[in-house]
Formats: structure tokens, sequence, C-alpha cells
């Protein structure tokens, strides 16, 4: 029990707390852009690389002054960076059809992607070097701390985009505008100032999933790419367009990866734990052909 | 006083041309309702107010000034609301939430705003913590109403407010409207319910092919016999409104164009 807490459950619930938080991005572009956000996973890398860089320029070292002082200001920069490409990029194009957009945030994929490796260069970086400490509960339970303060600041982020798309103007207009954009402009709500809260909102929290897989693994130019699809299955789970779903598609899905490869049955894994990926890809597939609005009933196409 | 003016607009979308010079006007504290058959530009006509197309010739004037082609989200700031046939809540919102969104343009504090709205619409305020998809159709069309009242409009566009609506509701909806009229809103109102919309409004239109064919008062049009030929299924009261008007209107349509 201890072990299936220990080593798959958490683990589990982390993952899935990273996704969750990439996976609202994505879908609320989806819900008031309209558009498959493909640049998102790039988003995160570059936001990561923004981070490695600071903790270099800092020479910060501990878990804790990452997290609460060098990413807040990453998040920061991220967001600056993405408001410029809406500018440069997606602005032009807002009338345009659909699949413009997704082709043009499929070229801005492979533009930020270039230029982070062309900055930054290929090799894997730590961000977070050296061996970290565990956490004990009850004799049973150990787990890395810096797994405790994933999951921690994963719920304190997930509680700010509830506050702030239930108490205030701004968030409940993006709810408004994820529903009908048609109406949202209609009403008179200022839609391009809602598009611009949805960047920094979608920048923001995938800088920080970002910064939280790196802080668990490594840095490396191809990990936003890596776990764009499980972040997609996420929101699709979840119901394209409701940022609910998304968390709650990002844990399940974070978790079903994890637990796949538990011993279920004898004594081996039930999956290969190569395999863990395929689980996000099987979700999403399963949803689109029997659920294609999701749990949280969102748009389907 | 003149609150709204179309003066022989012509418009359409993209080559189609669907308003071949249309005039109406809006006077303070009145009902006006335009019919017509299917296609014959009604919708288009106040969509035209409301700069959701684009207009060729013509001018739309609201209290005098041009507002000629203005887009949409300028119009809702000069006091146009504009209610949709669908689509015209946010169903995931709240009805409280809807009602705020509708004042979002508004800088001031809405809250009075936001009672008189519950007490014009009491049922809404049972109901204002419920997602609005989750209501009637009825109540649907109450809180759109609201919405768009939310802003005090100088002037409130209702595109066929009791489509797909249950006659008992219809006439709730009719209620509804006469009563916002009577607190002061004017209302520029496309009906398919032509008799019972006839019956509360104080002047009406009646399109055809994208032009003027008839105006008058309520009560005169209701009580023109060729109008209520082609409109009110020969004077009986029509049960399948979508469908019914059109088709008389378009077997006399050839007739018709011969004498003028």
């Amino acid at each position: 029990m201890a072990e299936f807490i220990n080593f798959y459950l958490f683990p589990g619930l982390v993952l899935g707390s990273i996704y969750a938080l990439g996976a609202i991005g994505i879908t609320m572009t989806f819900g008031i852009l309209r558009f498959a956000n493909f640049a998102h996973g790039e988003t995160m890398t570059l936001g990561v690389y923004i981070a490695w860089t600071l903790v270099q320029l800092t020479g910060f070292k501990s878990m804790l002054a990452i997290l609460l002082v060098l990413m807040p200001i990453s998040m920061m920069l991220t967001i600056m960076v993405v408001l410029l490409i809406d500018k440069a990029f997606y602005k032009p194009l807002r009338a345009s059809p659909v699949i413009i957009l997704v082709i043009a945030s499929f070229g801005l994929m492979l533009m930020i992607r270039s230029v982070t490796q062309f900055s930054w260069g290929v090799q894997l970086k730590t961000i977070l070097p050296g061996i970290q400490p565990r956490m004990q509960l009850l004799d049973f339970f150990s787990f890395p701390l810096k797994h405790v303060f994933i999951v921690g600041g994963a719920l304190l982020l997930m509680y700010a985009v509830h506050y702030v798309l239930t108490y205030t103007k701004i968030g409940k207009a993006m709810r408004a505008m994820s529903d009908s954009p048609e109406l949202a402009r209609l009403t008179g709500i200022n839609t391009e100032k809602v598009v611009m809260a949805t960047w920094v909102m979608g920048a923001g929290l995938a800088c920080a999933a970002g910064v939280f897989l790196a802080v668990d693994t490594q840095v490396d130019t191809m990990m936003g790419f890596k776990i764009l699809l499980p972040m997609f299955a996420a929101a699709i789970l979840g119901g394209v367009g409701k940022p609910y779903g998304a968390m709650a598609g990002g844990v399940v899905i974070g978790v079903a990866e994890e637990l796949s490869s538990y011993h279920w049955i004898g004594d081996g894994p039930l999956l290969d734990p190569g395999y863990k990926q395929g689980i996000a890809f099987a979700i999403m597939i399963a949803i689109l052909v029997w659920r294609p609005t999701g749990l949280f009933k969102g748009k389907s196409f | 006083m003149r609150v709204l003016e179309l003066d022989s607009v012509v418009g359409g979308y993209g080559d189609t041309q669907i308003l071949h010079g249309v005039s109406m006007h809006v006077d303070a504290g009145e009902i006006v309702v335009i019919i017509g058959p299917n296609g014959a530009g009604k919708s288009t006509a106040m969509k035209a107010v409301f700069g959701l197309l684009k207009l060729t010739e013509g001018a739309v004037l609201l209290d005098g000034q041009a507002i000629t082609n203005t887009p949409p989200e300028q119009v809702v700031r000069h006091g146009v609301c504009y209610v949709p046939q669908t689509g015209n809540i946010f169903p995931s919102l709240t009805v409280e939430e809807n009602l705020e969104m509708g004042a979002f343009v508004r800088t001031d504090d809405f809250k009075p705003r936001l009672n008189e709205i519950y007490q014009m619409f009491p049922p809404l305020l049972e109901k204002r913590q419920q997602p609005a998809g989750t209501l009637s159709g009825g109540q649907r069309q109450m809180v759109a109403m609201g919405k768009a009242l939310m802003l005090e409009p100088k002037i409130l566009l209702l595109d066929e407010p009791t489509a797909g609506l249950s006659p008992k509701f219809r006439g709730e909806i009719f209620e509804t409207v006469k009563k916002i009229n009577s607190a002061g809103t004017p209302i520029l109102m496309v009906e398919q319910n032509a008799k019972q919309a006839l019956g509360i409004a104080d002047r009406g239109y009646v399109l055809v092919d994208g032009k003027n064919r008839f105006e008058g008062t309520g009560q005169d049009l209701l009580d023109d016999r060729e109008v209520a030929e082609m409109f009110l299924g020969g004077g009986k009261q029509s049960e399948e409104p979508p469908a019914k008007p059109s088709k008389p209107a378009a077997k006399k349509q050839p007739r018709k164009s011969g004498k003028t």
C-alpha cells in the first residue's frame, strides 16, 4: 500500500499537476481564440530556459528561492514574450479561419524551439542540482520534498485561476467569451483585453508547469513538446474550453500514466513504463470517439 | 422625439445585397414591430443598425447622430442593445454573471440597476446562482433581455424574441416586452408571430424583398385586408408562425409587383 502511494499514486499526482497547469492554457486558448495552440509546449520550454538563466545569474541553489523568487519572475518574462508574439503573429490573423491560426502556431512552435536551441544549446541541463531531501510521513509515506512543493504550488496556482475566473470582471468575461465570442462582442465586452488576459494566464501557467517539470527532471529543449500531447489529451478529456475540466483531465491523465506501470496482475508492471506516454494518447482517442465534449461538456469539433 | 432612424439603407453580406433601400424610425416610448415573409430582410435591417453588415448607401441615425457602419462593440457604447434570436445568453455563466456581463461597458456601480432588473423579472432573482443554460426557454429570453437592459439603453433591439417558444411563453414574452417599454425603453422588434406582435406595437413595418411594403400603426396593419391576407393567415390565427406567413406572401409576390 505504502509502495503504491509512494511510487505510483503520488508521482502520478505530481505529473498530473504539471499536465493540469499546462492544459489550462491550451483549453482557454482553444475556447477564447478558437485554435489549438501547438506552440504551448514551446512556451513552457522557453519559460524553463528563462528560469534556468536566472538561476545561473543569481546563483540561487535552494528550491524555495527558485520556486518563490525566480519562478514568478520567469513567469512574468514569459508572459511578456508571449504578448509580443501575439502582437506580431496572432493579432494580424485574428479574423482568419481557424486553420490558419493553427498553422501559425505550428510555425511558432518550430521558431521558438529553434531560437531556444540556438541560444542555449541542446545539451541537457539541471535547474536544481544535487540530491534533494525527502519528506517522511507516518513511517510509511516518503516523498521527495520537491514533489510536495510541486503539488502544493500547482494547487495554489489552480486556486488563483479559480479566483480570477469566478470573482473578477475580466475572468468572468473570459468565461463568457469562451461560451460565445460573437455574443461577447455584441455585449460590448472588450475582446482584445480578454485575449490578452488569456495569453497572460496561459503563458504564466505554462512557465510554472515547465519549471515544476524541470525541477522534477531536467532541462531539455524538447521537454515542452514531449508533454504537449498529454496536455492536449487533458484539455480534451476535461472538455475543450473548460478550465476546471483541464485541471481534472490533467490529474486523471498523470495518475493514469503512472498507475499503468503498477504490478496490478502478477509481479511485473502491467504496462512497460516505456509505453506510459501511450496512455494519454489512448485516453484522448477514446474520449474523442465516445464523448467528444469531454467530462465537463466542452465544445466538440 | 426620434430615437432611431434608418434612412433608405442599402446593404448586405459580401456580394449578396439584402436591403434595397429600407427606411424606418422609432420614436421615444414606442414599440415598433417589423414583420414580413422569410428572407425579406427583417433581421438584416435590425443588424444594419448594430453594425453587423456593411451598408453601401443610406444612413443610420441615433438621436440624430449618424452611426452608419459603426462596429457592434461601439454601437453598444452609444446605448443601443441588441438581443439576437439565438445564442443570446452565456449558458455556462450564472444568471447574475450574465447580467453583470451586460453591464461590462459600464464604469459606474451597476448594483441598483441589477436590483431593478430582478424586480422586473422576479424568476431571475430566484435562479440568479444557476447557470443560465439550465433555464427554460422563456426564462432564457428574460436573461437575454435583462442582460441587454443592464446598460439602460436608449433603444432595445429584439430579434424574434418568441421564436421556438410555446404559445404560453410567447404571451409571457410579449407581456415582458410591454413591461420593458412602459418602463421607458423604446423597442424595435422583428417578429414572426405578426398578429400578437402588432397587438402590442405602436407602429409596424412590413418588409418584402428588402424594401418597405406597408407601414402604419399596429391596429391599422392588423385591420388592413392585404396585410392580413399576406402575413396573418387570412385573418385566421396562424399556428405555425415560421412557415405560414412566407408561403402566401411568396405566391402573392408576382401579382403585387406587377401592380406597382
